[in-house]
């Protein structure tokens, strides 16, 4: 483990690093010259479309597919017979046995189990073509009945396999106990809708096969090409080496976006079997019902308190709604959603008891602050509801709960992905009175009173998160400088659209001494670089970036070695500044250029030897630990009593950051996810009827909020904590702004129609709102629970007075 | 269906003679046949205003017009707003305010705004941000797209009236 007690550069000296620096990013993609993946191209391609289910639940009897076959310009149209000899999609950690069966096939086989299955593939020559093809294509479907409550008790996913495929337990403490002894116990059955990234760019696949030298190329790689590649190697049978992924520019991730679906494998079998290229375009109805969706979760929890309002125990069981299948990330976002719940609270003991069921919905997997999103809804919702219990302040609540600056770093008995939880570093009570005092709580809340006294609906709300991120195990990057001093960063990572190459190059710039606009760097592409961590899980800058950081640090202490033998001084005395070496000491001394040391370095140079030649290096950078970052969420509400509509007048994030590598782009990551937050909160949901047939399968139906709907979002980032497990001291800025945006906003409703524990669920809909404002008139009636059956009896307390 | 008319749109100045199907959407043309990929489809049903292009001076969205149908108008797609030596200060505005992260979207609020700017250059608050909202982004939370246009729409008043 590597502990740095003070991150490397210092607040206030550095040149790039911290300077909100303009993206280099940014050209191609204002002047429409960038490369996403329908602008790729190859000649002689084929293109697949993809006939899908249009029932949740069938037993498949017959697909005819003659007449498409027979269609002018179509080459083939594949069902699960013509690639039976191909395995399921597999995980891309490894994952529980039980999980096994849940796999998905690249084409339905038997059985189909969801709305936009893949059932067949058309390949043909132009996309409209395949397009009219795959219309053709007759499915004889025996409709079966669909699963769509994942609260309900589990049902057949299989012939003798549950839809229940694992219950995931942590648990630590005597819970039992610390409910025994509670003063009071508060209980609740809050939901999560389902909602999804829903990047702007839909997904695409060219897969290429090169029979020249033998190489399968996936083009429209993102987030993880490295893993995907060792996935795909797998999956294919062939070498590692043999499997190039190749990400070009990338419409927006958030968790979905770059994992592996059917349609990446069709087209790297298909493009080698068919001998010509193949290309695939998803539209965005497909999207809808074919990428992952997230987020279903209902939770039954229950908190502990004594007399002082500390908490002693939290209790919790969830039934998450996985869809119909098991994709590559296996139960993680179940697990996420176990670990994350205590957040930043003191919680002596703790049971999570998690139900990963499948149902016959579309996938689920991660979204942006996957499991976190949903586990601070609930515990936020949870103390507001202890606080109106006990008729103690919400701010005061929280602060006697948070666990203090000086108990880090904070060991807690649960594990994250198999990690064990060591919370870094992180004073939370301070950044909570920073954030109350910035936001100006309690002229707010003066305001809020006179305004409701006036009649209007209107409330604050708090969210306190705790997100997690940067974790290893380790990232490499190759550093190099040219002849001219040009600087190539050659990286395993991927850029989503979040600024990872201007991140990269200021951190090797700074390292280096040179301008961050000379630094170029290389991201997805998997014949440049043996290993890549990829851009999941607010990962990239502190593993990535560390690599560079490491790498870029060699490549100088190179440089300045050759500089201290021609310059004939110590290299001690030395610096290098915008890519010149020259003296501290002696200002208008002799100097030379990076470019010029690159040249002395060549192959057959004296200075290059037998060593390795060129200003080159290679930097590993290695974490057994996730950093923890967090904040507070903090958001104004006004309610249209007539419509039901939730305006959010103001919306306030503070976010300690452990060290800001560029304060625009945080600003820019976390108003960001604050828009998607809030869409979770109020607007977007998969509904389904009760058939399983998606009723938001369009952009008009799933309603992704507009200019209109997202406020003006202001952005406290706070240095005060910077993580001890980096050099840099950096935590991943991400997720920050998606995870106590619905916990926030819940909150606020709240306030504003003077219900607490009014809202159950999310979102708050229009006409959710509506009917939650019907309760607040008839005070002293019980708010009403889910219509659902319980999960399980046993795990129901009475709720104490 | 594969029959193909004989089509000539005029984009950025340039005349294209393409040879199309009927039923070939203006974004689709612009793209597969004109080589102008800076276009972007979303929805491909007239929500999420990535294909906007301005047509004889109008934003409209490229997925919702056949090609056919702008065979006499004056089209003007991201590409022809401004090149990486010579930036529309729309382009300077959104790199500048960081108004983009994946840059998507960017393409169609960059036409957007310079149609409207074209047409109502003292374009009020409410009236911009009634306009900004017509199309979708999922990566800033408008904040910076709307800072950015507001800083473009001063300077370019601000050179106008030089």
């Amino acid at each position: 483990m590597t502990t740095c007690a003070k991150p490397i550069f210092q607040k206030g000296t550095t040149k790039v690093l911290g300077h909100p620096v303009t993206r280099l990013e940014d050209l191609p993609l204002v002047t429409g010259r960038g490369r996403f993946a329908a602008d790729i191209n190859f000649p002689r391609q084929l293109h697949m479309r993809i006939v899908r289910s249009g029932q949740a639940h069938g037993r498949i009897i017959d697909i005819r597919a003659d007449d498409a076959r027979a269609m002018p310009g179509v080459v083939a149209v594949w069902t699960h017979a013509d690639i039976a000899g191909l395995p399921p999609i597999d995980f891309r950690d490894p994952a529980a046995e039980a999980l096994k069966p849940y796999r998905q096939l690249l084409l339905a086989r038997d059985r189909v189990r969801y709305v936009g299955e893949p059932v067949a593939a058309v390949f043909a020559d132009s996309a409209s073509l395949a397009e009219d093809a795959a219309e053709l294509v007759a499915l004889d479907l025996q409709e079966l009945p669909a699963t769509l409550d994942a609260s309900a008790p589990p049902g057949e996913f299989a012939p003798g396999v549950s839809t229940e495929a694992l219950v995931l337990r942590q648990e630590y403490g005597d819970v039992d106990a610390a409910f025994r002894a509670a003063h009071c116990i508060v209980e609740a059955d809050l939901s999560v809708g389902r909602h999804s990234g829903m990047p702007l760019e839909c997904r695409g696949a060219l897969g290429r096969y090169d029979a020249a030298y033998d190489i399968v190329e996936l083009w429209g790689a993102a987030k993880v090409p490295h893993r995907n590649r060792d996935a795909l190697a797998r999956f294919l049978g062939r070498p590692a080496a043999s499997v190039q992924l190749h990400e070009g520019h990338v419409g927006g991730g958030f968790g979905i976006r770059g994992e592996l679906y059917p349609e990446d494998f069709l087209v790297c079998v298909a493009s080698q079997r068919l001998g010509r290229p193949v290309k695939w375009i998803e539209d965005r109805f497909e999207h809808m019902m074919a990428a992952n969706h997230s987020r279903q979760q209902r939770h039954l929890v229950r908190v502990a308190l004594d007399a002082e309002a500390h908490i002693l125990g939290l209790a919790d069981e969830f039934t998450l709604d996985q869809g119909a299948y098991v994709r590559t990330h296996g139960a993680r976002v179940a697990d996420l959603t176990l670990s994350t719940l205590p957040g930043p609270y003191r919680v002596p003991a703790y049971r999570g008891v998690g139900h990963f069921r499948l149902t016959n919905k579309t996938p689920a997997a991660t979204y942006r602050s996957p499991g976190r999103y949903e586990s601070t809804y609930v515990r936020e919702r949870l103390l507001d509801m202890v606080a109106a219990r006990l008729e103690l302040d919400r701010i005061e609540l929280r602060r006697r709960n948070l666990i203090a600056s000086n108990e880090m770093p904070y060991a807690r008995a649960l594990t994250m992905n198999g990690h064990p939880v060591l919370l870094d570093s992180g004073d939370y009570a301070a950044l909570l009175a920073a954030a109350l005092d910035a936001f100006g709580w309690d002229n707010v809340q003066a305001q809020l009173r006179q305004r409701r006294a006036a009649g209007e609906l209107v409330g604050a709300g708090i969210g306190l998160f705790l997100e997690k991120s940067g974790q290893g195990p380790s990232d490499n990057a190759l550093v190099s400088i040219d002849a001219q001093g040009y600087v190539e960063v050659v990286t395993g990572g991927a850029s989503v659209g979040q600024g990872f190459e201007t991140a990269m190059a200021q951190i090797c710039a700074e390292t280096l001494g040179v301008d961050y606009r000379r630094v170029r760097i290389v991201h997805g592409q998997t014949d440049r670089i043996r290993f890549g961590i990829g851009a999941h899980a607010s990962r990239a800058t502190v593993m990535t970036g560390g690599a560079v950081h490491v790498a870029a640090a060699e490549v100088r202490r190179k440089a300045l070695a050759l500089a201290a033998e021609l310059l004939q001084a110590p290299a001690d005395q030395l610096d290098i500044i915008d890519g010149v070496v020259a003296r501290r000491d002696v200002p208008d001394g002799a100097s030379i250029t990076l470019g010029e040391l690159a040249r002395q370095y060549a192959p057959g140079q004296e200075a290059a030897g037998h060593g390795t030649p060129g200003l080159y290096s290679e930097g590993w950078f290695h974490s057994e630990h996730l950093t923890f970052p967090y904040g507070v969420h903090l958001a104004v509400v006004q309610i249209d009593s007539e419509t039901g509509k939730v305006t959010v007048e103001r919306y306030f994030v503070a976010n300690d950051v452990g060290r800001a590598v560029n304060p625009k782009m945080i600003d820019g990551q976390i108003t960001g996810g604050v828009a998607q937050g809030v869409g979770g909160a109020l607007y977007e949901e998969f509904c389904y009827d009760k058939m399983g047939q998606p009723l938001s399968a369009t952009l008009a139906d799933y309603l992704v909020p507009t200019l209109h709907e997202v406020p003006h979002v202001e952005v406290m980032i706070t240095e005060d904590a910077p993580s001890p497990f980096n050099p840099l001291g950096i935590k991943g800025v991400g997720e920050a702004g998606c995870s106590g945006a619905g916990a926030a906003i819940a909150s606020a409703i709240e306030d504003a129609i003077g219900v607490p524990g009014a809202v159950t669920a999310l979102p708050v809909t229009p006409q959710r709102m509506l009917a939650l404002l019907r309760l607040a008139e008839k005070p002293g009636q019980a708010i009403p629970s889910g219509t659902a059956p319980r999960l399980c009896p046993s795990t129901r307390c009475a709720t104490s007075d | 269906m594969t029959a193909t008319v004989d089509v000539e749109l005029h984009v950025n100045g340039r005349r294209h003679r393409i040879s199309i199907e009927p039923r070939q959407t203006l974004a689709d043309a612009l793209r597969d046949n004109c080589g102008l990929t800076g276009t972007h489809l979303g929805c491909e049903h007239g929500v999420c205003g990535a294909c906007t292009v301005i047509a004889d001076g109008r934003a409209i969205r490229s997925c919702l017009m056949f090609a056919v149908q702008a065979q006499d108008m004056r089209i003007v797609s991201v590409e022809g707003l401004g090149d990486p030596g010579n930036l529309h200060p729309l382009q300077r505005a959104f790199i500048e305010h960081h108004a983009l992260q994946c840059g998507y979207c960017t393409p169609g609020f960059l036409m957007l705004a310079a149609a409207t700017l074209q047409q109502t250059p003292d374009i009020d608050d409410a009236a911009l941000r009634d306009v900004l909202a017509s199309n979708l982004c999922r990566c800033t939370g408008y904040k910076n797209i709307l800072a950015a246009v507001k800083a473009a729409a001063a300077e370019m008043k601000a050179r106008s009236s030089r």
